[in-house]
């Protein structure tokens, strides 16, 4: 049992409720306390990266399993949980650093960070969580300060898209305790290694409790037929938030609990993986049609969210098809390095994109296309990271959104889903087109109504251009020797389904 | 708000008392009976909030409860997060949740180690949370309407 594991929960909890009570003593607290947390889980997860190999299980309260029977609360650390564990700290302090200068147009500056505090706290439990009743209460902590953070300017727009946000997940959280509990009614235990022991053989009642899953996953993941609260939401949501709910949140708590679930705890299954499928390279293909039309930056931004989050779905279920087939296993793990790799890149892509809408809007006031134009002169930190996020996004190369995609389209390809690799190709091609529209509005026509508009401040400037570094730097992902360290033992996680269950039961 | 009737105000001295020594009642037993720190809690400030309703309140006095309420609210969460905290730093093991005190008898108040002192401040900390949110209320009907 590594003692730091519990540390990733703890450590941002605290700080969360120390800002609350000293938070009115000492001034700036909050911001000093939020970036240096975050640094410090930044370290903690390079640790486990790099120096930490095997599976960490670590039992709460110290109560040993009795006759092969898990009685504690697990946290597990795998390289599954490492990859998103990397993700929150990293695009969450990038974001905490750009909010330093942001949240100086609210009132109530600490609470903002309160709650950031908390939905941090929330997505490392979660992902970290080793059972599945956890899993729910983390997914609600997270969840609740998501709802309030999406509200925190209180205009008219804001409270209507989180309490459509607070209703359609509400939903969700229904869905998920209920089928929760049906799995408990069935097995008799909320270990996820435990249920996946019991629940060998697929019966009816197990693939009625997928559904539910998926669907109450889905929505918190946004995928195409629940997508309907997400441009609303990430949409009005302060920029620094937005890029926290595309480029983490529906990550955290909607893919990551999906794959956890349908490829370590289910047995996967021919009618699970089509779906999953399917519905990825659906929202997919809607996600980037419905994105065309708009003229909203945000608006367009999480539209495109939806459907890079197909594109990741849609690796990851090319891998399951071709695993329950009894495929080749190498186009399999190539299909979910895909996946995952488009996972990252579109944290660091997404973020910056939002970001750069924020400064937009920080400085002009608008997020109307056609009111902008030619701010490429007057912000030029804000245009040329933009530019780079655009570039990466629509799959241009040397950026790292070319790679990913190309890995996903190969594996398409070698396991002969010719459809799906030409319909990846062509959204790929609608991407462009619309990130080409976006680039022309806002930044290279003319400028009408803002030319005396100043660059944002340091501190949103300077993690704009850390995430356009990224934005190239995660290219080197697609050398072998860099993915051992990071996408390898994540992919592994996957791929070896039942590895899982074995080491935390332990036999 | 507005106070209730002399009848109201009466009961209410009466009864508020009782239901506040029986919340500190369930708080106490948690690790015995049912009930415990979130049961507790809530009879705690069901105890205040009936006092609210009955003797009816001002504005900036509320104000200023919900201000010593929050700060109650986080140092119960603070002081939650360090009992469990202790396992990790006290003891050779370091586990989260350790139970470093001695368990006593099954069936005695004093016994079950760090579980009764967790419920204590989930008592208040629940207590400190309901009350909070029964004030943001009433201060919102309040502004509201005038």
């Amino acid at each position: 049992m590594n003692s730091l594991v519990p540390l990733f929960v703890i450590v941002p909890l605290g700080s969360a409720f120390l800002m609350v009570i000293f938070g009115r003593l000492i001034k700036h607290l909050s911001k000093i306390l939020v970036t240096m947390m975050l640094l410090f889980l930044l370290y903690l997860t390079f640790y486990f990266l790099y120096n930490v190999t095997e599976p960490q299980i670590y039992e709460v309260g110290g109560h040993a399993a009795r006759n092969g029977v898990p009685i504690a609360i697990y946290l597990v650390i795998d390289g599954f949980s490492k990859l998103l564990l990397l993700i929150i700290s990293l695009i969450g302090f990038l974001s905490a650093l750009y909010a330093l200068s942001y949240t100086r147009q609210y009132t109530a500056e600490p609470k903002f960070y309160i709650l950031f505090s908390l939905l941090i706290a929330g997505m490392n439990g979660l992902v970290i969580s080793g059972d599945i009743f956890n899993i729910f209460v983390f997914l609600e902590i997270s969840s609740i300060a998501a709802y309030a953070l999406v509200a925190f300017g209180i205009e008219r727009e804001q409270l209507e898209a989180s309490f459509k946000y607070q209703v359609l997940g509400g939903v969700a959280s229904l869905i998920i305790l209920l089928s929760i509990g049906f799995i408990y009614w069935q097995t008799g235990t909320l270990n996820m290694a435990d249920i996946s022991a019991q629940v060998a053989g697929t019966g009816v009642f197990f693939k009625f409790v997928a559904v539910l899953l998926i669907t109450g996953f889905g929505l918190k993941a946004a995928i195409f037929p629940f997508h309907s609260w997400l441009p609303d939401a990430h949409s009005s949501a302060p920029s620094p938030i937005s890029a926290m709910l595309s480029g983490v949140v529906i990550k955290a708590i909607g893919i990551y609990v999906i794959l956890r679930l349908f490829f370590n705890m289910f047995a996967i299954n021919y009618e699970i993986s089509m779906t999953i499928t399917v519905l990825g390279a659906l929202s997919m293909i809607i996600g980037s049609l419905l994105a065309i039309g708009q003229w909203d930056i945000k608006r367009m931004l999480a539209y495109s969210s939806i459907s890079q989050i197909g594109y990741v779905i849609l690796g990851v279920g090319i891998g399951m098809l071709v695993l329950v087939r009894g495929g080749d296993i190498k186009i399999a793990a190539l299909a979910i390095t895909g996946g995952l790799f488009h996972l990252i890149n579109h944290a660091v892509f997404k973020g910056l994109l939002f970001l750069g809408a924020g400064a937009v809007e920080y400085r002009t006031g608008t997020r109307d296309m056609r009111k902008l134009g030619g701010l490429n002169e007057v912000m030029p930190v804000t245009a040329s990271s933009s530019l780079i996020a655009s570039l990466s996004i629509s799959g241009v190369p040397p950026f790292n959104g070319f790679f990913s995609k190309l890995i996903i389209i190969i594996a398409a390809v070698q396991a002969k889903y010719y459809f799906l690799a030409l319909l990846a190709v062509i959204v790929s091609i609608i991407t462009i087109g619309y990130f080409m529209k976006l680039q022309k509005y806002t930044f290279f026509n003319k400028n009408v109504n803002f030319p005396k508009i100043r660059e944002v401040p340091f501190s949103m400037a300077f993690s704009q251009i850390l995430l356009a570094v990224l934005c190239l730097g995660l290219s080197l992902l697609v050398i072998p020797d860099v993915q051992k360290i990071f996408l390898k033992p994540a992919v592994d996680a996957l791929i070896n389904s039942t590895a899982y269950a074995r080491v935390i039961l332990g036999y | 708000m507005q106070g209730m009737t002399i009848i109201v105000k009466k009961i209410t001295q009466i009864m508020a008392p009782v239901i506040f020594l029986f919340g500190l009642y369930v708080i106490v037993h948690g690790h015995l009976s049912p009930g415990g720190g979130f049961a507790g809690g809530v009879i705690l400030a069901a105890a205040f909030i009936l006092q609210i309703l009955s003797f009816g309140s001002i504005l900036p006095s509320l104000r200023r409860e919900e201000v010593w309420l929050e700060l109650l609210e986080s140092t119960a969460v603070m002081g939650f997060l360090v009992i469990s905290g202790l396992g990790l730093l006290l003891a050779s093991f370091r586990i989260f949740f350790l139970n470093f005190i001695n368990r006593g008898t099954v069936g005695q108040l004093l016994s079950g180690g760090i579980i009764p002192l967790e419920n204590i401040v989930v008592g208040a900390e629940v207590c400190a949370a309901i009350t909070t949110i029964f004030i943001a209320l009433t201060v919102y009907q309040d502004e509201v309407t005038q």
